[in-house]
């Protein structure tokens, strides 16, 4: 079987990489990829990006990529409540005015999307969706039959994806596979603090998903963000597992099952 | 004059008038004239439900709604949600008013069941009962609310929509006395969504939009991403054919077919909406979103596989 380890939004959260990065190399997996947001939400931004490199970690970009090399205005989250928008335009400016320009650079560098082929399996990675940068794909918002029609019409038969924080797979038609591979930038509204990245194995016809949790030294992180001035409301998420913010994309399942 | 011209990309969106333009109620801003006695459109049965749904599942539909008109004048209504479930997300959205204990236990019972989520857009235009009761009729602040409580203490957390009737500077105070109102009435968790208003129906002849004449250019769609607009993804189902999109219900060129199968030719642009469309994006959904930024992945790259 070959081995794949799939991240999913970092947010600046260096410190759960390298928890992340330490567990990948203790399995011996065969390469590693990031499905992009690699800044957002937590503290010093640049710290990721030694990571990404001495670790030879593939990364796409998400909309923050996009939005950091483009020199945009706002992160192109796809947010329209007031308050979620409030929220992601202070931790757009941090990330903005702290992530430099050598940096934003690369990043406009990256791919939107990733095409592999592993063992005849033909294997896409984007960050919202195959067609759409920030799509969101809520595990209960997303049928049967439209994940059909977004793996028919980009020619894959495993799609992964990240965008909305929260992990989940799907098994489809003729063996193939939807997987949202979970974030490791913040933990993913179930009142744990731990975070998660994906392994996805492939071979002799099998394909095989794992969630990682990712345990960390959050309070580490908190600390992080509290001396860089960031909200408490980002760093209520980080040490208590539920989101605070942006809360207002969460369909009715997924919002259910947070305490906000 | 060239109006121009939208395909449908991919139908993400399947609406049904439910209860067509019957309502138990007469807002003062409905932007389909719909109220009591307004049979301008009629009941949908169960068995067209049942055929648009299939076939929508067989093009990959994404979400599905049901409005009318008050949907739960339909008796048939909570069958349809059942059915509509089994395939997609949904959505209902209604003034609350005929939510009794009843209805609210069934769709306690039929939310956990379901695979995919059900959302209920219940619609309060005002955070005190003057303010909603001007635009909605008398007495329908207090049942709306109630309906809003009878579902939270359920455990489900319906989604309380507002037609934008103040100022942008007004925004954030405006949302923070509805939050305060639904938590004063009971509801822990509220989540509201805003929607803007619409040259449409009793809203244009009240004389709220003063420029009514804007119409969409081919100049105004160039780097325009045409995906926002509902057009390019939804369609809506009568019981008098399938139109273009909710919004333009009353336009009879925007009816595109008998059926869905039939609806999904090339639409033209002529008409007020479009422009509050083209301006707000998909305003109809659930998380109405302006997504900008690039809309394909054109740019994909080969990985280096290991």
């Amino acid at each position: 079987m070959t081995r794949l380890a799939l991240f999913g939004g970092i947010y600046s959260n260096y410190r759960a990489l390298e928890a992340a990065l330490a567990d990948v190399r203790r399995r011996g997996i065969d390469a590693a990829y990031c499905l992009g947001d690699l800044g957002a939400f937590g503290p010093y931004p640049d710290r990721i990006y030694p990571l990404l490199r001495a670790h030879r970690v593939q990364c796409i970009q998400g909309n923050y990529d996009n939005s950091l090399a483009g020199d945009l205005a706002d992160c192109q989250c796809g947010y329209t409540d007031p308050r979620d928008n409030h929220f992601a335009r202070i931790s757009y400016s941090y990330t903005f005015k702290n992530t430099s320009e050598e940096n934003k650079s690369w990043l406009g560098t990256l791919p939107m999307s990733l095409r592999i082929e592993i063992g005849g399996r033909r294997v896409l990675l984007c960050h919202g969706s195959p067609r759409k940068m920030n799509e969101f794909l809520w595990e209960s918002t997303s049928p049967d039959s439209f994940l059909e029609y977004l793996l028919d019409e980009s020619h894959a038969d495993i799609v992964c994806a990240t965008h909305t924080g929260i992990k989940w797979r799907r098994a489809l038609s003729r063996n193939r596979h939807f997987i949202n591979v979970g974030v490791l930038g913040r933990p993913e509204n179930d009142g744990k603090t731990d975070v998660w990245y994906t392994v996805l194995a492939i071979g002799a016809g099998r394909v095989e998903v794992e969630f990682v949790p990712v345990p960390y030294d959050h309070q580490g992180l908190a600390a992080d963000m509290r001396a860089e001035g960031l909200p408490g409301e980002f760093i209520e998420t980080i040490t208590t597992g539920w989101w605070t913010t942006c809360l207002e994309v969460l369909p009715h399942k997924e919002r259910a099952r947070g305490r906000y | 004059m060239n109006y121009p011209a939208i395909q449908l990309t991919h139908l993400d969106n399947l609406w049904f008038q439910a209860s067509g333009t019957l309502c138990n109620i007469a807002c003062t801003h409905c932007f389909n004239n719909s109220g009591p006695n307004v049979r301008t459109f009629g009941h949908l049965s169960l068995e067209t439900v049942r055929e648009e749904i299939e076939t929508a599942a067989r093009l990959g539909v994404k979400e599905i709604f049901f409005t009318g008109g008050e949907p739960f004048l339909h008796p048939g209504l909570l069958d349809m949600l059942v059915l509509s479930l089994e395939h997609a997300p949904t959505t209902v959205l209604t003034n609350g008013m005929l939510i009794n204990d009843r209805h609210a236990d069934r769709l306690a019972e039929i939310e956990p069941r379901a695979r995919y989520s059900l959302e209920i857009r219940v619609s309060l235009d005002g955070y005190t009962e003057e303010m909603n009761d001007a635009i909605r009729g008398r007495g329908v602040f207090w049942q709306a609310l109630a309906a809003v409580v009878r579902l939270s203490c359920r455990g489900l957390l319906p989604l309380v929509t507002m037609v934008r009737t103040w100022s942008d500077e007004e925004e954030l105070s405006t949302l923070a006395a509805f939050a305060r109102t639904l938590r004063d009435a009971g509801y822990t968790r509220p989540r509201i969504k805003v929607l803007p208003s619409l040259p449409l129906g009793r809203e244009l002849e009240r004389g709220s939009f003063n420029s009514t004449n804007t119409l969409l250019t081919e100049d105004m769609m160039q780097d325009y991403d045409r995906d926002l607009l509902m057009c390019s993804n939804s369609r809506l189902v009568t019981d008098r054919g399938v139109w273009v999109c909710p919004l333009l219900v009353e336009k009879a060129d925007a009816r595109l077919g008998a059926t869905l199968h039939d609806a999904r030719s090339t639409y033209e642009l002529r008409h007020n909406a479009c422009v509050t469309c083209y301006q707000y994006g998909t305003i109809c959904g659930n998380v109405s979103s302006l997504i900008e930024g690039p809309a394909n992945l054109a740019d994909s790259r080969n990985g280096t596989a290991p």
